[in-house]
């Protein structure tokens, strides 16, 4: 009596050219990096203010976007997280995932929710206004007409 | 004086419960976990008691092992959820006051009992072409320094046991994964100053499913019974490919 049992290996294909070693090599690159970005960002905007966390309102957060040192430190974070996160989720993925067509799926979302969080984003720190006409002048930076 | 013969030569034994995970196709679909009580001495390893069992208890227990002095390679098992070799593991050095839980290697398809199918293992190995690649004629001897033979040392003393490839989570739920073992075997070859295919194997591991799935999780370094380093082994292959050279 034979048995025929089922291999959960299937035989591996000679896939081409893939950019596995760019991503592996986008990693440990944007790490450090992110290490950087995201330190300096809670220390300004948590252990520099007085009041901590409960200084951070409206006003503060359009201070900052008012100085384009801060407009590109937080965009160079938003892009770097977002493509190192999703890179990192894509792995995931690719490790334990069974079915091709979830996989693809799974992947193909993680990509679009990446770029939609990228524009979006990139769109509100360039496009910002620090200064909306008709906000009460309590809520407002310093700076804005409506206050002085 | 007979007496003190006898108190002499008796050598203390205690009793153990294996727990081993039977799977016999031919009989049931079904896997089980079935425990044997056996007495074991301070000297035996898990693959006596195995033995033990084989010849005296159940018969149809199926295993693997050929030397049985953690050479050939055979009868790599996870004993109390760690890859190890059946053979060269003490049974003392265990918890014996619980049962000692025996079962496949995990991430290839078993076909009996211990007994799985490496036919995927050899495959990834057979992959990485594990021979050597020179051009020139062997019509004289390859001569190599020291240094220049230290420098894959580690990687020479694979038995192709499987205990770290199937040691890899990332093996156990992607088939397709070189697997550390075949990249350990590349990189003996690779770092091998008389050896001329490095390219041709760096090109190999550089698939998708080469080296970059390796996650570094360490899991092969701490399973290999040869002690041999292979997370690191996986790092300089990454390195290498990254120069374009070894």
């Amino acid at each position: 009596m034979s048995i025929v049992i089922e291999t959960p290996n299937s035989p591996r294909t000679r896939s081409q050219a893939n950019l596995e070693k760019y991503g592996w090599v986008f990693m440990r690159i944007s790490g450090p990096f992110l290490i950087v970005l995201i330190f300096v960002h809670l220390i300004s905007n948590l252990v520099v203010p007085d009041g901590g966390i409960k200084a951070i309102d409206f006003a503060f957060v359009a201070g900052k976007w008012a100085a384009p040192f801060w407009q590109w430190w937080d965009l160079a974070m938003l892009w770097l997280a977002l493509i190192h996160g999703t890179n990192g989720m894509r792995t995931v993925v690719n490790d334990y995932t069974e079915k091709e067509g979830v996989r693809k799926t799974l992947v193909f979302s993680l990509w679009g929710v990446c770029s939609a969080l990228i524009l979006l984003g990139t769109l509100v720190i360039f496009t910002f206004d620090p200064c909306p006409a008709g906000a009460a002048a309590e809520l407002l930076p310093s700076f804005c007409p409506a206050v002085q | 004086m007979v007496d003190d013969v006898k108190v002499i030569a008796e050598v203390p034994s205690f009793t153990v419960t294996l727990m081993v995970r039977r799977y016999d196709p031919e009989v049931s679909e079904e896997v089980k976990w079935v425990d044997y009580e056996v007495t074991v001495y301070g000297t035996d390893r898990v693959l006596d008691a195995l033995h033990k069992i084989k010849w005296e208890i159940d018969g149809s227990l199926t295993f693997r092992r050929s030397c049985a002095h953690g050479v050939c390679g055979s009868d790599a098992m996870r004993i109390n959820g760690r890859n190890r070799l059946a053979c060269k593991t003490l049974i003392k050095d265990l918890d014996i006051t619980q049962p000692i839980y025996v079962e496949p290697i995990k991430g290839l398809a078993v076909e009996k009992d211990l007994v799985v199918n490496m036919e995927p293992f050899y495959k990834a190995y057979r992959d990485i072409n594990p021979f050597l690649i020179a051009n020139d004629k062997p019509e004289k001897e390859r001569l190599q320094s020291p240094e220049d033979r230290a420098r894959f040392d580690d990687t020479t003393k694979c038995i192709l046991c499987a205990a770290c490839t199937t040691s890899c989570p990332v093996f156990w739920t992607d088939g397709q994964y070189f697997g550390p073992a075949a990249i350990v075997n590349a990189h003996r070859f690779i770092f091998d100053s008389r050896d001329e295919g490095a390219e041709v194997r760096l090109d190999i591991l550089n698939d998708k499913e080469g080296v970059w799935r390796c996650r570094t999780t360490f899991n092969c370094t701490e399973a290999c019974p040869r002690g041999i380093q292979v997370t690191k082994a996986i790092a300089e292959v990454k390195q290498a490919i990254l120069k374009g050279r070894p």
